[in-house]
Parts: C-alpha cells; sequence; structure tokens
C-alpha cells in the first residue's frame, strides 16, 4: 500500500530530498488553476478532516468569501491533546515539507495571506523542527513575498508557528482563534462560523495538520485516484495510533476502513501475554468506547464505526486488556476533561467535577447502584449543553462506558452503600424526616 | 523586584510582534520570552508585558492563569513531567510517577529544597506510542522504565 502522508523515503523531511522526489512540483500545478478548481477538486475527492469531525475540507473551504475587504486567515490545527493521538508530531518530523506545500495550495485556495500552524507547547523539539523546514522553504523562495517570483504568480502567503501553552481546549477551533489572539482560551458561540467571523472577526478557515498534508497529493495525481482509496465515503489514508496494551503500539498510515482487528492483531502484533481485549477506544479518549467482543468486523472509518455507535476521532486506537480496571481508568479520563474544562458553561465545569467524585466514589469501593444511573444523568446533562464538543467528550466515555459495561461496573457498587450527604445546608437546618431516613 | 527584557528578548519582541496585525496577540510568545529570562512569571513580569503590549495587567493574568506551562512560581532546574494518562497508564505510568515522586520526596507542585528538581503529573503529552514517558523541561523521554527513570533522575543531579 502506497503512503500518502508518511511515505517510507529516507531523509523526506529535508528540503533537498523532498524537492527531488517531486516536491513543490504540486504547489506549482495547483497555482495553474484557478482557486475554484481547487476547491472543487478537493470537494470531488472526498477528503474529509483528520482532527476529529471528518468534515468535508473542500466543503468547508468553500465556505470562506469570495469577495470581502478584510484579510483572511489560515489556520492550521496541530494542538494534538486527545489522549490517544500523536499523529501530527510525526508529519513535523518526518514529511514537514508537504505540510508546508498543502498550506501554500490552500491558503492560495482560500486567498490566505497570513497563515497560523498552532502546535501544542509540549512540542518543543517539533516546534524546532517545524520552523527548521519553514526557515528553508523560506531561503529557497518558496513562501513570502519571493514566492510570486518562484511560482510566477500574483500571489504570497507568510506562515506562521504559535505555540500553545497546555491547554486541550485550544484544539477547538474557536478557542484555537482565542489563543492566537492572545487570550483565554475560550471557545466561542457558533454562529458565526470562522469562514464569515473568524481571527480578529475576519474571515478564516482552520484545518487539521494531516487532512492539509493529504492535499499536494490530491492536486498531483488527481481527486479520482484519492476518491478510490479506502472507504468511499471516508477516502484516502488515516494515521491510526495504537497505544496501550498492544505489543507495537506506533502510528500505522492505512487506507481508510482497515479492520479494526487487523489493526491490533497484524499490524500491532496483538496484545502482550496473548490476554483477550476487554475494552477498545477507536479514535482518542473522548470516543465512546467499544467492548472486546464487539470489535470483530469494525471498519474503522467515519461512516463505519458511526453505525457501531461510536466515532473515527483522531484515529487513535487505545488497547485495554482483560486485567484492566475500566472504573481506574474511566475515573482518569473524567479527571482530564474535568482538568481541561474551560470553565466557560456551566454543565461542563461543574458536571465533569461531579463525575471524577462520582467515579472516585466507585474507585474506592463505596460506590451505590445510584451512582451509575446518576453519572449518566449527568452526563445526559452536559452532552448538547455547552459551547463547544467538549462537553460531549466528557459526557461519551462516562455514558458509554457505563452503559456498555453496565455488568462490569455493576459488580463494583453495592446496594449496602449510601450515598453520604456532604450539603452544609442540609445538616443545619432542622428537617421533618432526618436525611438517612429519607435515603433508605 | 522590577523586571526588564534583556536587550536581546527586546529584539525578539519586535520580530514577534512582526508576525501578528495587533500587539495583544503577541502575549503568549512573549510570556515564553519573560519565563526563560526570569524563570517564573512574577507580578512584575506581567506588569512589565502589560506596558509593552499596550495591555490591562489583568489581561495577562487572565492569559497566564488559563494555560498550566505559565510557572506562577520558580521551578527547579529540571522540572519533571509525568504523564499519568490514559495510554501511559496503561503502560505503567502512575509506577513511573510514583518511582519519580520517592526518589525526590516531593509531591505534585512542589520543588526540591536545593531547586534542582520540581514534579508535575501532566495530562497526555502526545507520546501514547511510546509510553511510559517523562519530560525533563523541553525534552522527552519515552518507553521508560522505573530503572530507567532512576538513571535519568541521577544522571540529572
Amino acid at each position: 500500500m502506497e503512503k500518502i502522508v508518511l511515505p517510507e523515503i529516507k531523509d523526506y523531511h529535508l528540503i533537498d530530498v523532498y524537492i527531488k522526489n517531486g516536491g513543490y512540483e504540486s504547489a506549482k500545478k495547483a497555482f495553474t488553476f484557478s482557486t475554484d478548481e481547487i476547491i472543487d477538486q478537493v470537494k470531488k475527492s472526498g477528503l474529509r478532516g483528520r482532527g476529529g469531525a471528518a468534515f468535508l475540507a473542500g466543503l468547508k473551504w468553500s465556505f470562506m468569501p469570495k469577495s470581502s475587504d478584510k484579510p483572511k486567515y489560515l489556520c492550521i490545527n496541530g494542538d494534538e491533546s486527545e489522549p490517544g493521538s500523536f499523529k501530527d508530531r510525526q508529519i513535523f518530523e518526518y514529511n514537514p515539507h508537504q505540510l508546508i506545500e498543502g498550506i501554500l495550495i490552500t491558503a492560495y485556495a482560500i486567498q490566505a495571506n497570513t497563515c497560523y500552524i498552532y502546535i501544542r507547547g509540549e512540542y518543543h523539539k517539533w516546534i524546532k523542527l517545524l520552523q527548521k523546514a519553514l526557515d528553508d522553504a523560506y531561503s529557497n523562495g518558496l513562501v513570502g513575498e519571493k514566492m510570486k517570483d518562484t511560482f510566477g504568480i500574483g500571489f504570497c502567503t507568510n506562515i506562521y508557528i504559535h505555540k500553545g501553552a497546555g491547554a486541550y481546549i485550544c484544539g477547538e477551533e474557536s478557542s484555537l482563534m482565542n489563543s492566537i489572539e492572545g487570550q483565554r482560551g475560550y471557545p466561542r458561540v457558533k454562529p458565526p462560523f470562522p469562514a464569515q467571523n473568524g481571527l480578529w472577526g475576519c474571515p478564516t478557515t482552520i484545518n487539521n495538520v494531516e487532512t492539509i498534508t493529504n492535499v499536494p497529493p490530491i492536486i498531483k495525481n488527481g481527486w479520482e485516484w484519492f476518491s478510490k482509496i479506502g472507504e468511499p465515503k471516508h477516502p484516502g489514508t488515516i494515521l491510526y495510533g495504537l497505544s496501550g496494551h498492544i505489543n507495537k503500539p506506533g502510528i500505522y498510515e492505512l487506507p481508510s476502513g482497515t479492520l479494526l482487528t487487523d489493526l491490533i492483531y497484524k499490524y500491532g502484533g496483538g496484545v502482550p501475554g496473548d490476554k483477550k481485549v476487554l475494552c477498545v477506544i477507536p479514535g482518542g479518549s473522548s470516543m465512546p468506547p467499544l467492548r472486546g467482543d464487539q470489535i470483530e468486523g469494525v471498519k474503522m472509518d467515519a461512516e463505519s464505526l458511526k453505525a457501531y455507535g461510536t466515532a473515527i476521532g483522531t484515529g487513535g486506537v487505545i488497547v485495554m486488556d482483560e486485567d484492566t480496571d475500566l472504573v481506574k481508568i474511566l475515573a482518569r479520563i473524567a479527571k482530564f476533561y474535568y482538568h481541561e474544562s474551560c470553565g466557560q458553561c456551566t454543565p461542563c465545569r461543574e458536571g465533569t467535577g461531579w463525575m471524577l467524585k462520582i467515579l472516585n466514589r466507585l474507585v474506592s469501593g463505596e460506590g451505590s447502584v445510584k451512582d451509575l444511573d446518576l453519572l449518566v444523568s449527568v452526563a445526559n446533562n452536559i452532552e448538547g449543553n455547552t459551547i463547544c464538543a467538549l462537553g460531549e467528550a466528557a459526557a461519551w466515555p462516562v455514558k458509554f462506558m457505563i452503559t456498555r459495561f453496565r455488568d462490569y461496573f455493576e459488580k463494583r457498587v453495592s446496594s449496602e452503600n449510601i450515598l453520604p450527604v456532604r450539603n452544609k445546608v442540609h445538616s443545619m437546618r432542622n428537617t421533618a424526616i432526618s436525611i438517612d431516613t429519607e435515603q433508605n | 523586584m522590577e523586571f526588564k527584557f534583556s536587550e536581546a528578548n527586546n529584539k525578539n519582541i519586535k520580530d514577534i510582534l512582526g508576525k501578528y496585525p495587533v500587539k495583544k496577540a503577541a502575549v503568549m510568545p512573549v510570556l515564553y520570552l519573560a519565563q526563560e529570562q526570569n524563570g517564573y512569571i512574577s507580578n512584575e513580569v506581567m506588569l512589565e508585558i502589560s506596558n509593552v503590549l499596550e495591555m490591562t495587567p489583568e489581561d495577562v493574568l487572565g492569559v497566564v492563569t488559563f494555560y498550566t506551562m505559565y510557572h506562577q512560581s520558580p521551578v527547579g532546574k529540571n522540572h519533571i513531567q509525568v504523564c499519568t494518562n490514559v495510554s501511559c497508564m496503561l503502560r505503567g505510568g502512575y509506577e513511573i510517577y510514583d518511582t519519580v515522586r520517592e526518589k525526590l520526596g516531593i509531591s505534585n507542585g512542589q520543588v526540591t529544597q536545593d531547586m534542582k528538581f520540581s514534579l508535575e503529573e501532566v495530562e497526555c503529552m502526545g507520546s501514547c506510542g511510546t509510553a511510559p514517558m517523562i519530560a525533563v523541561n523541553e525534552d522527552y523521554y519515552e518507553n521508560l522504565t522505573k530503572e530507567q527513570v532512576i538513571n535519568i533522575l541521577e544522571s540529572l543531579k
């Protein structure tokens, strides 16, 4: 199988090697097309976003206003903070120029003269690697003012790296824009959507690093070629990330629709000690988990996973063997979302904390049967009631882990356990019926 | 203690400002510069940044407190960050965390008395495929065993 995003060519990250292998020729070709033609090609190719929502990239670009007296911006999302995801760093390290070339083509298609690549702050090493590649591209006249001469066009764009500083929420597109603007990374209410009102109120498009790296090969080989790779409704390759209880963890570039069992056993070398799989999270920690006995025949692409009640997310597959303590795992996931909630919306800010408290009670063995329903109820009250999708990201793992592993969780709670009441207002008030009696 | 940017950093700030259409957008990269120069973000640092970037000090404070990588108090010379999120946890992240804690004799958010080490339990660092991991300041150490962690910590002393 041909690798599109991470080709196995030695030293491909060096600009000389990249150019020798036909690098920046796709950009040259793209600049002979009109902007509409490029958007049309990418639309027809069926390229979908690789950041989690799997939205059609070409369609997203077409939302950008054709005429605007304001500057237009392109943002590349390399915040990559979803637990289980570690694909973008491979692109920064092994194929930075294809990303830069993809940015040039995209910026031309939407006529953006400035582009920001948002990279999480912890990726110091990868920021340096990408900056080096960017500097090389600049000194070769491929980016910035000089590209007008190099490519013989009237268009140019500047590319800057913006370093995050440790906030998961900045991977959310509107929060990312606030972060670039120098504000707290609060998500914005949509509409207005970024294409109308993005960075500094100007038309803006935000795409994932992997999505953009797919653009040059599409221009080079044509949309028909791309649309025939993998599953027709979600074509192309996906950088699947294998982690957890797996013999050979890592990033595997495979056609979309690869069987989950193939990923685990054929490519990942199976589970250490040949243990059974208890649970698999298919697309980063926020996606609904699958039971180990449900994974037979599951294809890894957006549409197929939807049919199994989960989603492709970032393609980060987390495998857990039969000896895993799911209660502890879920409590850890809940802790993450509690920590990362930005605090704007009450259901998320409070709900994530409540879920963590209840799950910690389960971990310590003091969980009551009522707790399981309570957890699902809290999750349901977060979902759909928040500005951004962190609400869903926090609610889904809890809700689906408990409903899909109900038998497992029921063994960890007891009807003997009575929920402690620590509400001070109640305890200071004389009530007709004592709270203990009320509970029984 | 009053804080002023070094000559070199004044030049860096000029370069950073060239990347953005408004001054305020430079606050995150400028905070990084200040943290590198001063070791941490003190109130004086925030005041100076608010002057340089023409923002209110409160806006600078708002940014500092939102992001976990800006330190409002001094950290150790070697700031040890251990990921304990799911993928690392499944491969022994908590054992690594406990090893570091015992070896250094400090818990989350603390600094050793000689200021050589500080410890932070962090969320996913993007090393899921090479778990478990620690980061020392800016450098990642991946695919670790307890013994390797002890060796790393000893080599840093």
